[in-house]
């Protein structure tokens, strides 16, 4: 028995077509502690969202979710009865969602949103629901919070809604928030503000945060550990500092050259890419997904690909990774 | 210094902005007194956050807009409603998302021949050679040609767009965040392909980015814009070295290189976005700055001459007080 706060192993989502079957996620394994944050970074397409649905029960309902193991905190989620997890969600393990604006309801006061899953879950008055609002809208930086409970979200810049949001996530203080290309839709400065708030609050209430996202950047200066998906399945991961100083799969350091970067890309010379299209994820796939975009592809990639462990608690799925 | 190729001389956009049937409607100044230089063959960067402009400046340089006042002006002439059908075919625009941009119902070649439709270009024979042409330019399959963009993917329906746009054989190119809906292995292989094709056919770029890591990649000069004001502009190394303006100076720590260790940085603005439609007296930038005084409060700041350009500043910062 491992003390994980989060422990995911061979967690599948598949979702019917009519003739066929999407295997959008196709059995990953990783784990989350407490207090750590860890990325899952991937293109459109990998199965990064639908994997955060999947821990929080939110999948479309015409989705299949199967895992050989989903615990959180204890309680083993894929046999947990519907009413379990519903006093689970919003209170033990809360979720930030990319769209301020689509996520929040647009006919109820900040206010009302903010104390809704409070007053659901705890004993509380609506009082002390109110206080733990304010209390919390000027933790994430909103000036004026007693007035913000009677604004609605339409009133708001994005970058305060999504303030609004984490503030919503922390009201019943989770141990585990499930952020979902938070900062996706935002402004640079804003984006960096808004990281910097979550990263900050996470460090202070000891909670664990697994952050979807595509853009590495952030990763970097955000994650503790990270998770580089690509087709439904995650091929390599580490801890931040030793993944970016060596990556080993062909995939993370194709993407690591796509990126210019200040000071070390020279302006205007050629940026790495990786040629080809991700494959259809319909259907039997045998092998490493990403061979017929890989330079170093040989016969064996076809074949079941072992995980390699490497130095500093690195491990890459690749055939040719020494 | 090479000539201008598109000028704008203290251009303002203002839209009404109605609140209902009864109240008054109020307006919204998008561009407040724009001048801004475009020489031929450089690429200008023109970046800022949303609701900054950027993307007005872009519309009325295509003449989509016609500016509320100044002037816009194309070779050293006035662009006019009279002109704008001349001018399309010298700037050419390749927008964000090359999934609302494209016509779900028209086959590649459809597409990419009808700006050569639209200004009777050649006879049908030639229109469907100088297709094919640009389809191999942005290194489309020709099987690609009798494509549906639905049946395409996002990086290959941006080179559609570009194709588009090239085969008005333009001077200048308007691209308005022309990557930013694309994921991060196409963002690549499509920077490259502007490179190239500016090389080739000496092309002059707009680009409006928010991304400061891509401009830095592929600007020569860059101008930054705040509420509807241009803030700042220099060349790129001078911009990227020593930012005058503060708010410069925050965008560019706000970039979020893939370099571990280094946490993520406070810009230090406030988290105050104020409201465009009764913007900030004075600097508009003054609520979210950590320089401000008395005077930014009451006085527009006019642009000065810096070593690599212009800025808009009471009190612009040193040179040698990086980011």
């Amino acid at each position: 028995m491992t003390d994980h706060l989060l422990e995911v192993r061979d967690l599948h989502v598949d979702i019917p077509l009519g003739h066929s079957t999407l295997h959008a996620v196709r059995g990953i394994d990783f784990h989350v502690d407490r207090g750590e944050l860890v990325c899952l970074v991937g293109e459109s397409g990998c199965g990064k969202s639908l994997t955060s649905l999947a821990l929080m029960g939110l999948l479309p309902s015409r989705a299949r979710r199967r895992a050989a193991a989903l615990r959180f905190a204890g309680a083993e989620l894929t046999t947990l009865p519907e009413r379990r997890m519903a006093d689970l969600r919003g209170n033990r393990m809360a979720m930030i969602f990319q769209e301020p604006m689509t996520s929040l309801n647009p006919a109820y006061t900040i206010g009302n949103q903010l104390t809704e899953a409070l007053s659901r879950h705890r004993k509380v008055t609506a009082a002390q629901a109110r206080d733990r609002a304010v209390h919390l809208l000027e933790r994430v930086g909103i000036t004026a919070a007693a007035s913000r409970l009677g604004q609605y979200p339409h009133q708001l810049s994005g970058g305060l809604r999504q303030r609004v949001m984490i503030a919503m996530a922390l009201m019943c203080g989770p141990e585990l928030i499930i952020a979902d290309e938070p900062t996706t839709a935002l402004d640079v400065t804003i984006q960096a503000q808004i990281l910097h708030l979550l990263r900050e609050l996470q460090q202070e209430f000891g909670m664990a945060v697994v952050l979807i996202t595509h853009d590495l950047g952030v990763v970097a200066r955000v994650a503790d550990r990270v998770a580089v998906m690509y087709a439904g399945e995650i091929v390599e991961t580490g801890p931040v500092a030793s993944l970016f100083a060596a990556p080993s799969h062909p995939y993370t350091r194709g993407l690591l050259a796509c990126i210019p970067v200040p000071g070390r890309t020279r302006p205007g010379e050629m940026l790495g890419s990786i040629p080809g299209i991700v494959p259809s994820l319909t259907g039997r796939l045998e092998g490493c997904a990403f061979r017929n975009r890989c330079g170093e592809a040989r016969d064996a990639c076809a074949g079941p690909v072992p995980w390699r462990q490497g130095l500093a608690g690195q491990a890459v799925r690749c055939v040719g990774a020494a | 210094m090479d000539k201008a190729v598109l000028e704008l001389r203290g251009v303002r956009k203002v839209y009404p902005i109605s609140r209902g049937m009864f109240a008054k409607p109020a307006s919204l100044v998008a561009v407040d007194g724009v001048d801004l230089t475009i020489r031929r063959g450089e690429t200008l960067a023109l970046v800022g956050e949303s609701g900054s402009g950027k993307t007005t400046i872009a519309r009325m340089l295509l003449g989509l807009l016609a500016p509320t006042a100044g002037q816009i002006l194309v070779d050293g002439e006035v662009l006019d409603a009279s002109r704008r059908r001349a001018m399309a075919r010298r700037i050419q625009p390749i927008f964000q998302d090359p999934y609302s941009s494209l016509n779900p119902r028209k086959t590649v070649s459809q597409i990419v021949a009808l700006p050569l439709v639209v200004h009777g270009i050649g006879t049908p024979e030639e229109r469907r050679a100088r297709v094919a042409e640009m389809l191999d330019v942005v290194g489309l399959a020709r099987r690609h040609a009798d494509a549906y963009p639905n049946q395409m993917s996002g990086g290959q329906r941006q080179r559609v767009a570009i194709a588009r746009a090239l085969v008005m054989r333009p001077d200048v190119v308007i691209c308005d965040e022309p990557t930013s809906a694309l994921d991060v292995s196409v963002q690549a292989q499509i920077l490259n392909l502007l490179v190239t094709l500016r090389r080739e056919f000496g092309l002059t770029y707009l680009f409006i980015s928010h991304n400061l890591a891509v401009v830095e990649h592929l600007a020569d000069r860059v101008a930054v814009m705040y509420l509807g004001r241009l803030v700042e502009q220099a060349d790129r190394a001078s911009l990227f070295a020593h930012p005058r303006h503060a708010y410069t100076r925050a965008l560019l720590a706000s970039v979020l290189t893939p370099e571990p260790g280094l946490g993520v940085p406070d810009p230090g603005l406030g988290g105050s976005f104020p409201n465009p439609i009764s913007p900030p007296p004075g600097c508009s930038f003054h609520p979210r700055c950590t320089l401000a005084a008395e005077r930014c409060r009451i006085e527009v700041p006019q642009p000065t001459g810096t070593p690599g350009g212009t800025v808009s500043c009471h009190f612009p910062l040193e040179q040698g007080s990086a980011p």
